[in-house]
């Protein structure tokens, strides 16, 4: 065997591991994935963020091939799922966003079950599962039954199975919904070493924070289609501004005053309970609406964030 | 990976060996109730009843009422654990606990998991009607050699039970119709297949319904091969209407399977 430089490609295999054209699936008439295009590079941590709805989980269960496409192109690791199912699977561990674990059996072997879909010897299965317990700080609990552990607990033990077969790739959806603060970063950390160690990632979340701090690429989906792809700086240079004036006003009327700051801001926007006003320069804006005697009751100026563009691209109201 | 590389494991069997696991980690609640139902029922229907029965009509198709009604019983245990494997644990697997979708995130196909699962009643019919086979052997009702056939005859009674009735449970989004199942199929399938008395005392024109049921075809191949010098040709319209219940209930399985599963 020559010396192969990355491991985990096979001759002839694309770089890219997931490649979609033109996606599409449908539920009956109803268009949940319409058409989109993306593609998904060795290594890195690919995101996608959207409303409830958006069709975020439908995308992620093609790519696990767990879902027929229902129309365009998909290629994970080089194969079509349709055909592939079983090959590439063997190669994928997947968070899905509803739990599958074994509420009867115990912590420990609802990770050596699992294992032995993939086929992983007893033993082997057995040592790996006392690593990702110790991971996901379940080693205390292996032995007892997962039905009264809590929700984050579970979470948790889902996280552990998906790496049970030491996937190529893995696909995480809402990974931390549930999960305190504290489990949150543990599990941040660990995908952040896993990524090091050359192991795609694919991820959906509905915090923007985590979204900024784990995805090297992202999209951002709505009603099926992706109203915005990059990486989350590009993003926040491409549809938001650098700062961001937030101004509170005891009543309406000294909101609406504070409107005339607008030609000040490169995009103003009024909700129910403070006034927001995007700039490069935030400071300039909070200086002059003193100065014009406007006293705001709270004033302050912040980063823009990914939260600003989600919002900006998918609006504030519930469409449903 | 490794040079040496062990043959791998087919996928259905992987889904065999989940029910198998967990099986083994839950079989205490199960265990009483299959080896004390046998007893019961030999007990109260075949020794309270039967020495009523011989009393006045001496015999039953030429044998003690026991020996009549063990081995039906050993069929209409077979169909209880039958329905019942394929009823909740089906439900269970799609929408309580999801097993089958933690399996198809896996190298695992629909038809594995259908496979597997379908693999793994034979498994537990087997051990039931080894179980009572045991029991009728103990009661002293077992004669040839002949009378382990019945073991596979049991498999295939539930089995025919299992196989359209997973493809059923696998359409449903509640459990309601299970008890309906119960109610309508297995209640009167027990009282009227052939197990208490021969289904030509049985109203003329129920009699064609007894023969369309699998029981009665189950409870007849039971009964001759534990008694001993059971006909061919009766034999094998009695397996064969049994088999063919199964393939059908099988491919109607792989269709509904893949609509519930693959979406
Ligand atoms: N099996 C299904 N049958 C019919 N419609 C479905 C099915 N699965 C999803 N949908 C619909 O497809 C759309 C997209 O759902 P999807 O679960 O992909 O959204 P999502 O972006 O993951 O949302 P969330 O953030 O709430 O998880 C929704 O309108 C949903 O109702
Ligand atoms: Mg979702």
């Amino acid at each position: 065997m020559p010396s192969a430089p990355h491991p985990a490609v096979a001759p002839g295999e694309p770089a890219p591991l997931v490649v979609a054209r033109g996606l599409v699936k449908r539920f009956g008439e109803f268009l949940a994935v319409d058409g989109v295009d993306f593609e998904i590079r060795r290594g890195e941590c690919f995101g996608f963020l959207g409303p409830n709805g958006a069709g975020k989980t439908s995308t992620m269960r093609m790519i696990a091939c767990m879902s027929p496409v229902s129309g365009g192109t998909l290629r994970v690791l080089g194969m079509d799922p349709a055909t592939d199912g079983p090959a590439i699977r063997s190669r994928l561990g997947l968070v899905p966003q509803e739990d599958s674990l074994d509420l009867e059996l115990t912590v420990l072997d609802n990770l050596i079950v699992y294992a032995r879909y993939f086929d992983i010897p007893r033993a082997v299965a057995r040592e790996r599962a006392m690593e990702l317990l110790d991971f996901a700080q379940l080693t205390e609990r292996a032995r007892d039954r997962v039905e009264p552990l809590s929700g984050g607990m579970k979470r948790r033990l889902t996280i552990a199975r998906a790496l049970v077969s030491r996937p190529d790739l893995i696909i995480l959806d809402e990974p931390t919904t549930g999960l305190d603060p504290q489990a949150r970063h543990l599990l941040w950390d660990r995908l952040y070493r896993l990524k090091q160690e050359g192991v795609t990632q694919v991820v959906t979340t509905h915090y923007m924070e985590e979204a900024e701090q784990l995805c090297d690429r992202l999209v951002i989906m709505d009603h099926g289609r992706f109203a915005a792809e990059g990486s989350p700086r590009e993003l926040i240079g491409r549809y938001s501004t650098r700062e961001v004036v937030e101004l509170r006003f005891a009543t309406h009327d000294d909101q609406t005053e504070a409107l005339s700051l607008a030609p000040m801001a490169q995009r103003i926007e009024a909700l129910p309970d403070r006034l927001l006003l995007y700039s490069d320069e935030g400071d300039a804006i909070l200086t002059e609406a003193h100065r014009r005697g406007y006293a705001p009751v709270s004033g302050l100026v912040r980063r823009s964030t990914l939260e600003d563009v989600f919002l900006r691209l998918t609006g504030r109201t519930l469409v449903d | 990976m490794t040079g040496s590389r062990r043959r791998a494991r087919p996928l259905w069997l992987r889904s065999l060996g989940y029910w198998a696991f967990q099986y083994k980690r839950t079989w205490r609640s199960s265990v009483t109730s299959s080896f004390l139902e046998p007893l019961l029922f030999l007990t109260a229907m075949g020794i309270g009843l039967g020495s009523l029965v011989d009393r006045h009509v001496h015999h039953v198709a030429g044998v003690s009422y026991l020996a009549f009604v063990g081995p039906g019983l050993l069929a209409s245990a077979a169909m209880q654990v039958g329905t019942s494997e394929a009823t909740y644990p089906v439900m269970g697997a799609i929408k309580w606990i999801r097993t089958y979708f933690a399996m198809l995130a896996t190298p695992l196909r629909v038809i594995d998991v259908l496979t597997g699962h379908l693999a793994w009643i034979v498994v537990r019919l087997s051990m039931v009607s080894g179980i009572f086979l045991g029991v009728l052997a103990a009661f002293g009702l077992v004669r040839s050699w002949e009378a382990v056939l019945a073991l596979p005859a049991g498999v295939l009674t539930g089995l025919a039970f299992s196989a359209p009735i997973v493809a059923f449970a696998a359409t449903q989004e509640k459990d309601a119709a299970f008890s309906i199942i119960y109610r309508f199929g297995v209640v009167p399938l027990f009282l009227f297949s052939g197990i208490f008395f021969p289904i030509t005392l049985l109203p003329g024109w129920l009699q064609p319904v007894a023969w369309a049921t699998p029981l009665y075809h189950g409870v007849a191949l039971c009964r001759s091969l534990v008694l001993g010098g059971a006909p061919l040709g009766a034999s094998v319209v009695h397996a064969a209407y049994l088999l063919a219940l199964i393939a059908a209930g099988y491919a109607l399985a792989t269709v509904t399977y893949r609509r519930r599963l693959s979406v």
